[in-house]
């Protein structure tokens, strides 16, 4: 197949793409270069790592609670201690695996797609990533707190969490705050990066889909993370302090927490799927060897999803006794986000139409990702229509619907994303075939795990509850076995990482074959300071 | 900008000192919260720490500035960066604003059984639901014998702060100008506004908490009055720290007509606190 034309006129090997030196700051050597550190690169990998250190402890969480579910009847562990399970598994996996992977991710690509030297603010960038440790230190510590860890859910519904809290609640809500400010702070930077330091020449529609979901994602967290500090804090004063935010008997409503929960809650969802989208919008072109079919709509098509996610909030909440006009204004605006979505997988699968495909293991994490997140897509349909969400509401069915948007699909798309970029982060590819069972394992793993859990919760299996009727033991047993399938397949991917960054094939600059954007320009590895001097980008008219 | 090569500031400790010193005073807050005990020494310790921190690390970034190493593209990226922390402190009062309205206008018709919600009203059925809330549902809640009157106090606040935000204008023009004695004059009498609003917040809230028995505890009108007031006077104080902190560096010349983005984004935070309080003035207050 005859290779594109150029989409830009930046090529490899141009002077332009890698300046100056690293001699012009004195580098602090051994531990205190990475606790100092403010260059995206070094920053973005420690995000990375720390995403995967929670990635596994989350990870374990599960396990634990799949343990206890293998069989019906209650077998390893004590009732409370299976509530914070499932209650630490969702905050670690949400706050502390996905999004910081993807600030990781942005850490690293956005400023070399856009031609920029590091990012906009690094100190506040160190500052970002360092409240992460601190915040997650926190949380973790209330598992051998007195009265143990929060047990609420990771939804954290008053008065669970309120009046029938453990004491561990306060140090859960302060930590949050950590989380949350690490995350604004984070997203100013890249929305200042993104727009202020795109090489010259680049026009906004010149990004890279990956740095425009990135951009939209920045001003989601920035618009959702205060309004859960809000929450939390009227939480922390209902606790400690006697108001009445979510206390009838003082004037308040505990659906408030509901409402201000899942205004920030919606939003959050969507902070975790459009990097996964600009991610997979990155990689199917490269190994498709065409360009993105519909660039433009799909650039729409994610600031719509982004609108729309702030009116679609009460969704969650249908059971909640809300007045019927807001039942069907909730689930019809709910259903119109499958619009905006289904141009984006018809464009990813339009891409693929007619080009000449290779597996690579990036490919085929990004190609499991459409069928699978579609998949996850349809449920979300079905939940949203309000009359039958009264069946399927708190069952496994919604469990099985936001794991398959959220493991095929955030995690998915991560993995898709160090496998494509791991070539220019350390110079080696990963071990090919060791990708592909980490790839086959994954998949299995995951689908034996979650795609039961549609039967045993149509069938009316309850979410977060220990013990469960007879009915359902064959499908849980499946479960567990998928799930314990899926945990121990991730040791590989550790062990594919740390051999890829000890050695491996070695990477050119351009490492894939199909694969135009601005960081294939500069040498793999990526040393530590590029684009120095500001390239002039000059986008090829079609 | 063509051709000139970017600024990378150099590494600096203070992040991680930061970072550190925010976890020590969340320690401290949660231990002083739950166990009490040594908890708020604790978290002095942090804040004081944080405080100490903060203005190390300014005085970094006003050096670097001085010494001209910051250049007009990371103008923008601090202004970019500001008017987006900006609009994230409008999303925190926003979920407190969005509370007073939720609850004034559905939770408490509601448990007064209004409309198709009327089974909440089955939980207390002599409440009545009013505005300001003086009687709230459970009798083991002692609500507010009165609330404050708008038209005394919060009145001559209003007008404190909406005149504070037009001399702070005058003194940015006096700036832009290179009227530096005029841009300090101006300022001063801006720093004296916040000053004299947050002397009369205090007394309003010692008449509040003593005379009218309207407090924290004092119900749902208790909890909103005082959690937006109080992150209303805790962002006024902040302002006014930064506002003198401008004073300083006005006096010792860091500002000149064209260059002085400091200033612009302590008059833009200034301004921000000014809009929440006529938001606060119109519904936590009159209506």
């Amino acid at each position: 197949m005859a290779s594109l034309p150029p989409k830009h006129r930046l090529q490899q090997g141009s002077a332009d793409a890698v300046g100056g030196s690293d001699t012009h700051h004195d580098r602090p050597r051994g531990i205190m270069r990475w606790v100092l550190t403010t260059n995206h690169k070094e920053i973005g990998t420690l995000y990375l790592l720390f995403s995967l250190l929670m990635f596994m402890i989350g990870g374990v969480f599960a396990l634990v609670v799949r343990a206890e579910l293998f069989q019906p009847g209650l077998q390893l562990v004590q009732p409370e201690f299976f509530n914070q399970m499932t209650t630490m598994h969702g905050l670690i996996m949400v706050f502390g695996a996905v999004m910081p992977a993807f600030v990781g991710l942005a850490n690293w690509m956005v400023p070399l797609q856009i031609g920029a030297p590091d990012m906009a603010l690094p100190r506040l960038n160190n500052f970002s990533f360092w409240l992460l440790p601190v915040a997650f230190t926190l949380l973790l510590s209330t598992l051998i707190m007195p009265g143990g860890a929060p047990n609420f859910g990771w939804t954290f519904y008053a008065p669970l969490s309120t009046t029938y809290a453990p004491p561990s609640t306060t140090y859960f809500i302060l930590s949050l705050h950590i989380a949350g400010i690490s995350s604004i702070l984070g997203a100013i930077n890249i929305i200042a990066t993104i727009l202020n330091l795109r090489a010259p020449g680049m026009r906004l529609m010149d990004m890279t889909l990956f740095v425009w979901t990135w951009l939209i994602t920045a001003f989601l967290l920035i618009a959702v993370m205060p309004v859960l500090a809000g929450v939390v804090t009227m939480m922390l004063m209902d606790i400690n302090f006697g108001t009445s935010f979510f206390n009838a008997a003082g004037g308040g409503d505990p659906v408030l927490f509901q409402h201000l929960f899942w205004f920030f809650g919606h939003p959050e969802v969507y902070i975790m799927i459009l990097p996964a989208f600009g991610i997979v919008s990155v990689i199917i072109p490269t190994f498709a060897r065409k360009r993105l079919f519909g660039y433009a709509s799909m650039v729409y098509a994610t600031a719509s999803i982004a609108i729309l996610s702030f009116m679609v909030w009460a969704h969650h909440m249908f059971v909640v006794g809300l007045p019927l006009v807001a039942e069907l204004f909730f689930m019809y605006s709910t259903m119109l986000i499958a619009v905006p979505t289904g141009v984006k997988v018809f464009n990813w699968i339009a891409t693929l139409f007619r080009g000449s495909i290779t597996f690579e293991p990036a490919m085929l994490f990004a190609i499991a990702f459409v069928v699978l997140f579609t998949i996850g897509g349809f449920s979300g349909l079905m939940l949203a229509i309000s009359p039958a969400d009264f069946q399927y509401h708190d069952t496994y069915f919604v469990v099985a619907h936001f794991h398959y948007v959220l493991v095929p699909g955030a995690i998915f798309s991560i993995m898709a994303a160090v496998y494509y970029w791991l070539p220019k982060w350390t110079g080696h590819y990963p071990h090919l075939r060791l990708s592909q069972w980490h790839f086959w394992l994954s998949i299995i793993g995951v689908n034996l795990t979650f795609f039961p859990m549609h039967f045993s919760g149509l069938a009316g299996m309850p979410r977060r509850i220990p013990d469960y009727s007879l009915q359902f033991a064959d499908f849980n047993m499946i479960s567990s076995v998928g799930a314990f399938m899926f945990g121990l397949s991730q040791l590989l991917f550790v062990v594919i990482v740390f051999m890829c960054v000890r050695g491996g094939k070695k990477a050119p600059a351009k490492a894939w074959d199909g694969a135009e954007d601005l960081e294939w320009t500069v040498p793999s590895p990526a040393p530590l300071h590029t684009f120095e001097h500001p390239p002039q980008y000059r986008p090829v008219e079609h | 900008m063509s051709g000139g090569s970017y600024y990378v500031p150099a590494t600096s400790r203070w992040p991680i000192l930061a970072s550190l010193a925010l976890g020590l005073m969340m320690v401290g807050t949660g231990t002083w919260l739950v166990h009490g005990s040594i908890g708020s020494l604790i978290m002095l310790a942090g804040l004081v720490a944080i405080l100490a921190i903060m203005a190390l690390w300014f005085r970094d970034v006003i050096r670097e500035s001085m010494d001209g190493l910051y250049d007009s593209q990371m103008d923008r990226s601090f202004r970019w960066g500001m008017a987006w922390f900006i609009f994230s402190e409008v999303m925190f009062f926003a979920a407190f604003f969005g509370a007073l309205f939720y609850v004034r206008t559905f939770a408490l018709p509601w448990l007064d059984g209004e409309g198709a919600k009327g089974v909440t009203a089955l939980l207390w059925p002599d409440f009545t639901a009013s505005w300001p809330l003086l009687n709230p549902p459970d009798p083991s809640i002692q609500g507010p014998e009165h609330i404050l009157d708008p038209w005394k106090l919060p009145l001559i606040n209003t007008l404190l702060l909406v005149t504070s935000s037009i001399t702070l204008t005058f003194s940015h023009e006096a700036l832009k100008k290179g009227d530096r004695y005029g841009a300090h004059t101006w300022l001063v009498v801006t720093v004296l506004f916040g000053a004299v609003f947050i002397c009369i917040q205090g007394i309003e809230y010692y008449e509040a908490w003593v005379h009218l028995g309207l407090t924290l505890q004092a119900g749902i009108y208790g909890s909103t009055f005082f959690m937006l007031t109080g992150f209303h006077g805790l962002h006024v104080i902040i302002g006014t720290i930064i506002l003198f902190t401008l004073l300083q560096r006005v006096k010792k010349g860091h500002f000149d007509a064209h260059n002085h983005f400091a200033f612009e984004a302590g008059a833009w935070y200034w301004h921000f606190v000014d809009v929440v309080w006529i938001g606060l003035f119109l519904f936590v207050y009159v209506f």
